[in-house]
C-alpha cells in the first residue's frame, strides 16, 4: 500500500541528503519525493509517497523523527487530503492532431504553455491519476520529454490553528531585518 | 574555541592524531596542555583514537572525545565511531577539513566527511563560519550524551580553526526535532505492571540500557521481589550479579541452553532497553512465541522494529523503572525456577570445565582470570574484549557481577576493539585493574597501540592474548558450515612476547595448564602493563551455538564426555 507522509525539516545544507541517506539505508522504498518552503520560514516541508506496509510506514515515521533536522512527521494517509502534482509533457505535434491535441488537453483542464512547428508543452496540474491518464493519452502522439514532479499534499477540511514556534529566521524578518548566519544555524520552529 | 568548549564540557583527555588540516586546533592546545587542563594523547591510528574514547565513554559514562585531521585521518576513524554509535556510546570526533573555499575541489586530503560518516552518527556538522562553532559544540555534546547516547562528529574547516570569534557557551539548546526523552505514558506503566503481576513464568531480557540508565539497583529489587529470572545480553552483562541466583546469564547465540529455553518458554518477556538483536532474538518467527511481550525503550525508534511488543513503556529507564517497582506485586515463582534449574543441571554436566584436559583450552584460561582478578583491589576489574571465541568465552566462563564491568564491542562486533578501548578505560581509571582479553587475529589489527601504553607513562593494563592460531570464531563457522574448509583463516603470529618485550613491556607465553595461574599471578605483582601469550588449544569450539537463521532454543549443545578429547573422569576443578 501507499502512504503519503510529511515532514517539516530545518531548512540546512545537507538535510535533504541526511533524509535520503536514511532512507536508502533503512532500505525503505520512496515512491516520490516533493520538498518546498513551508508557511514557517527556515522550514522545509518534504512530501513523500512511500510504499511498503504498516509496521515499515511506521519505522519510517520513527527513524524521520530520530533525524535531528527534522522537527515534524505526520502520516496522512488516513486522512481525506489534497494531493497534487504537476508535469510538463513535451509532444510532438504536426498540422492533423494539434487541434485534437488541443482539446484533449482542455478537457484535462491542462495548458498549452509553449508551441512549436512539430511539438508543444502541455502543462497539467492534477491527482497523480488525472496526471497519469493524460500522459496515457498523450503517448499515442509520442512524448519528446516528460517532467513530473511527484504529488505535494495537505490534509483537506479544518485544522486547527496549532501553536507555532517561531524560528530564530522569522523572529528576525518580524523585526524587519535579514537573518544573520548564526540565526539560520539556530532555525527552530514547528 | 574548541578547547573552551571541551573545558565546559568537563573533557580531560582527547585521544587523537594530528595533521595539516587540524594543526590550528592542536596549535591552541599548547596553553591547556601546559596548564594540566587537558591532555592529549597520541594514538598509532585514527581507528584508535575512536576506540579509546569509546572505552573511556563506557568506563565513566562521561562523552569521550576523539580528533583527527582531514582526509584520510577522518575516514581512518569510521570504524571506531561505527563502534561507538552501534553500542550507543557518547563519542564527539572532531576533525578537520580543508579550507571553506577549497570545499568540493578535491583539495589536498579532502573528503566528504560528514557524507561519509553520517550513517555511523548520531548526527554531524560541517562548520563553516566561525560564529557558529560554539553553538555547535555546545549542541553535539548535548546530543552525543542525552537520550540514547551516540556519536556526533564535528567537521571544522581550516580557516574557521584559524578565524577569530567571540566565545560565548550560554546557549540555550533549541532543537525541537531532537527528542531525547520521550514522555512517560504511567498507563503503559500500570498494563506492563499488570502484565507482570499476572505472569506464571515471567523473564526479563535486560540489555545495555540498564547500564546507560544506571538502574541495575532498581532491576535487582523489582526481580527479587517478584522472583524473576533475568537473562542479559552481551552488553547487558553484569546487569545483575551473575552469581546471583536469579540470574541466567547471557542469551542468544552463545547463550546457555538453559537462558535461551526460559526465553523462548515464558509468559511475559519483560525486555528492558535492550534492541532485539538477531543476535540474541535468532529466528525473529520462532522468537518467545507464547510470551507477552513487554518493552521498555527510550529509543522509539526501536519500538516495533523487530519484535513488535504487546505493551511499549517508552522513556528513560531511570523514570520507568522506579515508577514500575511499586506496583509489582511480591510473588514466587518456585515452579518455573526449578523447572529452569533442571535445564541448568544438564548444561553443568556437559560443561567443558568439568573435564580435566592436559592441554591449555580458553574457557580454563578465562576461568583462572576471574579467580585471580574478581577481588581486586580498588574495585571490580574491567575486562575489555576483542571479538571472535574469547569473547563468548570470556561472556561464558567470567562471572560479572557489577554493570559495566565487561566492556566489549557488541552491535558492530569490531576485531581491533579490545586493545585500543582497553586504554581508554585504563585512562579513565588509572587505579583499576584493566584486562584486555583479545584473539591473535584481532590483536594484530591494533597492536600498534602497545606504544601508547609506554607514551603515556606505563599505563597498567594487563593483555591476555588467546592464541589459537586462527581466526576462530571464523574457523569455527567453516567447520561446522562450511564442511571444514579452513579459507583464509589460519592465522601466522609473530611471537608476542618478543614483540612486547620490544616495546618494553613485560610478557610471558604460557602453553600449559598449570603455568595458567602463576602467569596471571605474575602479571598482576608486576606494576605497569603485563602481556600474556596463551597458547591454547587450536580447534576448541564456542558451545552452545544457536546456528544463523535457527531459533534460539535450537542449539547445537556442547559434546557428551565421551567425544571430548582427554577425559579422564577427574570432578570439576574450578
Ligand atoms: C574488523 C573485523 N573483520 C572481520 C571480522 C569477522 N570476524 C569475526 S570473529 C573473527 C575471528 C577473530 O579471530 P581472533 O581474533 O583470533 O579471535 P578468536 O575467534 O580466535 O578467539 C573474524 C575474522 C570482524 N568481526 N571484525
Ligand atoms: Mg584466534
Amino acid at each position: 500500500m501507499k502512504y503519503t507522509l510529511i515532514a517539516w525539516m530545518r531548512d540546512k545544507p545537507g538535510v535533504l541528503s541526511r533524509v535520503a541517506g536514511m532512507m536508502r539505508r533503512r532500505n525503505f522504498n520512496i515512491d516520490s519525493l516533493q520538498v518546498g518552503h513551508s508557511e514557517t520560514p527556515g522550514i522545509s516541508r518534504m512530501t513523500f509517497v512511500v510504499d511498503g506496509n504498516e509496521r515499515m510506514v511506521d519505522q519510517v515515521i520513527k527513524q524521520l523523527r530520530k533525524l535531528v533536522d527534522v522537527t515534524r512527521v505526520e502520516n496522512i494517509s488516513e486522512q481525506p487530503i489534497v494531493a497534487r502534482e504537476m508535469a510538463l509533457i513535451r509532444v510532438s505535434t504536426n498540422a492533423e492532431n494539434r487541434s485534437e491535441i488541443v482539446q484533449m488537453v482542455n478537457i484535462y483542464r491542462g495548458e498549452i504553455v509553449d508551441v512549436a512547428l512539430d511539438s508543444m508543452i502541455v502543462q497539467i496540474v492534477g491527482s497523480e491519476d488525472r496526471v497519469a491518464s493524460l500522459i496515457d493519452l498523450l503517448d499515442n502522439f509520442g512524448i519528446i520529454e516528460m517532467v513530473r514532479t511527484g504529488p505535494v499534499a495537505m490534509a483537506r477540511g479544518q485544522m486547527e490553528h496549532k501553536y507555532r514556534r517561531s524560528t530564530a529566521v522569522w523572529r528576525a524578518q518580524a523585526n524587519g531585518r535579514d537573518a544573520t548566519a548564526a540565526e539560520r544555524f539556530r532555525t527552530g520552529g514547528v | 574555541m574548541v578547547w573552551e568548549a571541551l573545558l565546559r564540557e568537563g573533557v580531560r583527555v582527547i585521544f587523537g592524531h594530528p595533521g595539516g588540516a587540524i594543526l590550528p586546533t592542536y596549535d591552541a592546545l599548547a596553553p591547556y596542555e601546559a596548564a594540566g587542563k587537558i591532555h592529549h594523547v597520541l594514538v598509532r591510528h585514527e581507528q584508535c583514537a575512536a576506540h579509546m574514547a569509546d572505552g573511556w565513554a563506557r568506563a565513566t559514562g562521561e562523552v569521550g572525545v576523539c580528533i583527527a585531521t582531514s582526509g584520510p585521518g577522518a575516514t581512518n576513524l569510521v570504524t571506531g565511531l561505527a563502534t561507538a554509535q552501534m553500542d550507543s556510546v557518547p563519542v564527539v570526533a572532531i576533525t578537520g577539513q580543508v579550507p571553506t573555499n577549497l570545499l568540493g575541489t578535491d583539495a589536498f586530503q579532502e573528503s566528504d566527511v560528514v557524507g561519509v560518516t553520517a550513517p555511523v552518527c548520531k548526527h554531524n556538522y560541517l562548520v563553516t563560519d566561525v560564529n557558529e562553532l560554539p553553538l555547535i559544540l555546545k549542541e553535539a555534546f548535548y546530543i552525543a550524551r542525552e537520550g540514547r547516547p551516540g556519536v556526533v562528529l564535528i567537521d571544522i574547516c581550516k580557516d574557521v580553526q584559524n578565524a577569530e570569534g567571540w566565545f560565548r557557551y550560554d546557549f540555550e539548546i533549541d532543537l525541537p526535532g531532537f527528542e531525547p526523552w520521550p514522555q512517560v505514558d504511567m498507563e503503559a506503566v500500570r498494563k506492563a505492571a499488570e502484565l507482570i503481576n499476572k505472569a506464571e513464568r515471567p523473564l526479563v531480557l535486560a540489555g545495555h540500557g540498564v547500564q546507560l540508565a544506571g538502574v541495575g539497583r532498581e532491576l535487582l529489587q523489582m526481580v527479587e521481589k517478584a522472583e524473576i529470572p533475568v537473562v542479559t545480553t552481551l552488553l547487558g552483562a553484569g546487569n545483575i550479579p551473575e552469581s546471583h541466583p536469579l540470574s541466567l546469564g547471557m542469551g542468544g547465540m552463545h547463550g546457555e541452553a538453559y537462558a535461551n529455553r526460559a526465553v523462548q518458554s515464558c509468559d511475559v518477556l519483560i525486555a528492558m532497553g535492550m534492541r532485539f538483536d538477531d543476535r540474541i532474538t535468532g529466528r525473529l518467527d520462532a522468537f518467545a512465541k507464547q510470551a507477552k511481550i513487554i518493552h521498555f525503550e527510550v529509543d522509539k525508534a526501536e519500538v516495533g522494529k523487530n519484535v513488535v511488543p504487546d505493551v511499549a513503556v517508552v522513556g528513560d529507564l531511570a523514570e520507568t523503572l522506579p515508577a514500575l517497582l511499586p506496583l509489582i506485586e511480591e510473588r514466587r515463582h518456585q515452579v518455573w525456577l526449578q523447572e529452569i534449574r533442571e535445564w541448568k543441571k544438564d548444561t553443568e554436566q556437559t560443561d567443558i570445565l568439568n573435564y580435566e584436559v592436559d592441554e591449555l583450552i580458553p574457557p580454563f584460561v578465562i576461568r583462572q582470570l576471574w579467580h585471580a582478578t574478581h577481588n581486586a583491589k580498588n574495585g571490580p576489574p574491567i575486562i575489555v574484549t576483542d571479538v571472535g571465541q574469547h569473547q563468548m568465552w570470556e561472556c561464558q566462563y567470567f562471572t560479572h557481577d557489577h554493570p559495566g564491568q565487561l566492556i566489549t564491542s557488541g552491535g558492530l562486533g569490531t576485531m581491533g576493539f579490545a586493545l585500543p578501548a582497553a586504554i581508554g578505560a585504563q585512562m579513565a581509571h588509572p587505579d583499576r585493574l584493566v584486562w584486555a582479553v583479545v584473539g591473535d587475529g584481532g590483536f594484530q589489527m591494533t597492536m600498534q597501540e602497545l606504544a601508547v601504553i609506554k607514551q603515556e607513562g606505563n599505563l597498567p593494563v594487563k593483555i591476555a592474548i588467546i592464541n589459537n592460531g586462527f581466526l576462530g570464531m571464523v574457523r569455527q563457522w567453516q567447520q561446522l558450515f562450511y564442511e571444514k574448509r579452513y579459507v583464509g583463516t589460519p592465522v601466522w603470529s609473530p611471537d608476542f612476547v618478543k614483540l612486547a618485550e620490544a616495546y618494553q613491556i613485560p610478557a610471558l607465553a604460557v602453553t600449559k595448564p598449570e603455568q595458567v595461574v602463576p602467569a596471571l599471578e605474575q602479571a598482576l605483582n608486576t606494576p605497569g602493563p603485563f602481556l600474556i601469550d596463551f597458547r591454547v588449544k587450536e580447534e576448541v569450539n564456542v558451545y552452545p551455538m544457536v546456528a544463523p537463521g535457527a531459533a534460539v532454543d535450537q542449539l547445537i549443545r556442547r559434546p557428551k564426555p565421551a567425544v571430548m578429547q582427554g577425559y579422564s573422569g577427574v570432578q570439576p576443578s574450578w
